[in-house]
């Protein structure tokens, strides 16, 4: 992954200008004007978000399995990105809903089942940071708890509430607002493996240097 | 070798015996339970008629709040005689310990709704008794859902510092879905046209989560107990 890192950060570089030209030559949309333009950078936060929070999840479940080291430093990584993720998505979200919908909030589903995921990662980061020795190993219990219990929250606040777009309107975007989407979808994600990499890079030294501290003791 | 059901019985037998000695869960529980009960009343009842709807809503939140409280402590007294440790030295397979911990915090929580479902049908005057066995479902499963994630993680934070605080903070979040199905499926009940169907989806949702968090709890509880 270290060998990676550069290469993505220049990529990195590349594509954020890229995505903020595409943004601003993508046609204002008829109805909502120039509060559209959230949407870039509200759709793909949010998207990710939700993929970091399985991703945990599932490396969590290998941590609890494997018990080797990496599995933890990625899992903590990707709760971070998770909770990062969801504080962007759940910033632009009010912003634009104020505007197409005139509200701020709003227990649509999509709204409850994003803010219910980011507060069990919430959870687990508090867990991680207030548990005491051994916290690792439950918080990784809690991810994958939270990865199971991600189809039961999305089914009952369907039926609980049901007025987000459904992402199915995607692939029907006029061309430059696809285009416009998917370059910023890109940086996004190229920013969560960087800022994952460097993470884990963290963890891991923060995990040498403990072990060497252990030595000498 | 002696049988996992076995093992069961001899730890649910040995916490109701010292439950029974003190009946100290039991009384706060329920009087903690009551006291939900109450505090929602006065901020849900106005000119002496209660909100629609509000009867199911206070019903699963003072199980809940009350649930949480027992779990909390219930593992409090392994942890203060350090008897946790003990039960995790024992030549018992881990998921028994489990299961037996599981069935103790249930038997208290039937107690408890034993209390709290008559005391909300009359101070709401609320036909909770029309159709006792559908209630009676969701409350059992509901119950059980609730208790088997609240069970895992109680025993996994005994170890923990700052476990008080922690223990809502992890177990809220996580069973939102049956909060969500408890409530919807008892008020569909309390409604003047009650919607069976609608009760009956809840029914099945929770047996779903029932099933798969019994089965990751019963998976995951031996590597997060072992230090």
């Amino acid at each position: 992954m270290r060998k990676l890192f550069l290469p993505i950060v220049v990529a990195l570089m590349a594509i954020y200008p890229a995505s903020l030209v595409l943004i601003a030559r993508a046609r204002y949309e008829s109805t909502m004007g120039l509060v559209q333009k959230i949407f870039y950078f509200h759709m793909p936060p949010a998207m990710l978000m939700l993929w970091s929070a399985i991703f945990c999840g599932v490396v969590s479940g290998l941590f609890l399995i494997r018990k080797r080291l990496i599995w933890d430093h990625l899992a903590v990584a990707a709760a971070e990105l998770t909770v990062l993720y969801g504080l962007i998505a759940m910033v632009t979200g009010p912003l634009w809903a104020r505007k197409a919908w005139g509200v701020w909030w709003t227990w649509d589903p999509r709204l409850t089942m994003s803010l219910l995921m980011w507060m069990i990662f919430v959870s687990y980061l508090l867990l991680r940071k207030y548990g005491g020795p051994g916290s690792e190993k439950l918080a990784a219990g809690l991810a994958v708890f939270g990865m199971a219990n991600a189809p039961f929250v999305y089914i009952s606040v369907n039926v609980w509430r049901t007025m987000h777009p459904k992402t199915t309107v995607v692939p029907t975007l006029p061309v430059d607002f696809a285009t416009a989407l998917w370059v910023s979808f890109g940086g996004f994600l190229l920013l969560y493996i960087a800022l994952l990499a460097a993470r884990v890079r963290l963890e891991e030294q923060r995990a040498a240097l403990d072990r060497l501290f252990m030595e000498i003791e | 070798m002696i049988s996992f059901w076995r093992i069961v019985w001899l730890i649910l037998r040995k916490d109701l015996a010292v439950e029974l000695r003190t009946r100290e869960l039991l009384y706060t529980t329920m009087f903690f339970a009551l006291s939900c009960v109450l505090i929602f009343a006065v901020a849900f009842v106005r000119e002496g008629k209660a909100l629609t709807d509000a009867a199911a809503g206070i019903l699963w939140i003072a199980i809940a709040f009350a649930g949480t409280l027992a779990l909390g402590r219930s593992f409090e007294r392994e942890r203060y005689n350090d008897t946790l440790r003990a039960l995790m030295l024992a030549p018992a397979v881990r998921p028994a310990i489990y299961v037996a911990k599981l069935a103790g915090i249930l038997v208290l929580l039937a107690a408890t709704e034993l209390l709290t479902v008559p005391l909300v049908a009359l101070l709401f005057s609320e036909p909770l008794f029309d159709r006792p066995l559908l209630l009676m479902a969701l409350l059992l499963l509901g119950t059980v859902g609730f208790a088997c994630v609240g069970t895992l993680f109680a025993a996994m934070l005994a170890r923990a510092r700052s476990r008080d605080v922690l223990l809502p903070l992890l177990l809220y979040p996580v069973t939102i879905p049956v909060m969500i199905a408890g409530v919807r499926g008892t008020s569909a009940l309390l409604d003047a046209e009650p919607n069976i169907g609608m009760a009956q989806f809840w029914i099945v949702l929770l047996l779903f989560f029932d099933v798969v968090f019994i089965t990751l709890s019963l998976w995951t509880f031996e590597p997060l107990m072992t230090e």
